[in-house]
């Protein structure tokens, strides 16, 4: 494979994934002013940003611990959080799977919602990548949310300015994520995967560790692979 | 307050937890070949987690206490509209942005 295609694809997915950066600034400034405000030291908080890279599980960890929940409850928890982790693994597997081992190293730690969810989205709209194109557009992906994400916890912390809450930008998130479901629908499977997991997700949200979420997303899986065969939906 | 060998035990432990769970069909499963059941449900995967990730955080915001906001619910809807419509993330996050801003300045 030549190396100017997977140059290609690496900008291609710097390009696909700049938007993000909107979102990875703030949240991760969050986090770096909320672990202050816990007490936690600068090196303590950066550990936490480097070492785990998981929003969610961050923010539930850190709220355990302001708690004082042993830290055994602390630990359980936040997995359990990043259990969907686990379920994105699997997925992206049948594209980066014939990797070598080191690079399916790299991948799976800058596995995180965004960069997953957007390199799975490239990957169905244009299947006819190699691994290594596909492993480029997700390095181009990673490169505004993954660097960023430790640089705006350690600007949060080391600042410590609070974030006015006024302008609704706890829902950068949200916003990120609904704005990338709709070119996910591409067929009815898709749309009723979607529209399962939601009303399964909502039904569930009652169940404590985040488990509606696992709940839901499985339930939707399932709801999907049974409408393709069904429906005799070519995938 | 937890102390700080407990709090390197709880970033450790979550490191080596979370990067277990990224790593363990990429780097265990790899190249094999997976069955056609299993790739089925796998294909619905981010399409399912992704809306069950955002479903409860629009409808109850942990900003609001929980309670339904017409704001985020307008910013919600305008996002997923254009990205339906256009099929471009891009202009989805930049119109929901938009509304989410000016909705909020203005009520």
């Amino acid at each position: 494979m030549a190396a100017g295609t997977a140059m290609s694809s690496y900008w291609r997915g710097l390009r696909d994934g700049l938007p993000f950066l909107a979102v990875v600034g703030p949240f991760a400034m969050l986090f770096g002013v909320l672990a202050t405000e816990s007490g936690l030291a600068l090196h303590e908080t950066m550990g936490f940003s480097v070492v785990v890279i998981a929003g969610a599980a961050q923010f539930t960890a850190l709220q355990l611990i302001n708690e004082n929940a042993p830290t055994l409850v602390v630990i359980a928890s936040a997995l359990a959080v990043n259990l969907r982790m686990a379920m994105y693994s699997a997925s992206i597997t049948p594209h980066l799977g014939p990797l070598p081992i080191w690079k399916r190293a790299i991948a799976a730690y800058f596995l995180v919602d965004q960069t997953y969810a957007q390199s799975v989205l490239d990957y169905e709209r244009n299947p006819d990548q190699s691994p290594a194109e596909k492993f480029a557009y997700f390095l181009g992906v990673m490169t505004p949310i993954c660097p960023p994400w430790y640089l705006f916890t350690f600007l949060g912390a080391s600042l410590g300015e609070r974030i006015p809450p006024s302008l609704g930008l706890d829902f950068a998130l949200p916003i990120a994520f609904l704005a990338m479901i709709g070119p996910m629908l591409r067929t009815p499977a898709h749309r009723i995967a979607a529209l399962a997991a939601v009303v399964l997700a909502l039904a569930f949200a009652w169940l404590p560790f985040n488990m509606g979420l696992l709940v839901a997303g499985l339930g939707g899986m399932i709801a999907g692979a049974q409408a393709e065969t069904r429906l005799g939906i070519k995938p | 307050m937890t102390d700080t060998t407990q709090l390197w035990i709880i970033i450790i432990a979550l490191g080596l937890g979370s990067f277990g769970l990224r790593f363990a069909f990429l780097g265990l499963v790899g190249d094999r070949a997976m069955p056609e059941w299993l790739l089925r449900h796998l294909r619905y995967t981010a399409v399912a987690v992704i809306p069950a990730l955002v479903a409860p955080l629009v409808l109850w915001p942990t900003a609001t206490g929980g309670e339904p906001d017409a704001t985020r619910l307008a910013a919600a809807a305008a996002t997923f509209a254009v990205g339906y419509l256009t099929k471009n993330v891009f202009a989805a996050m930049g119109v929901g942005a938009a509304v989410l801003v000016s909705f909020s300045l203005l009520l």
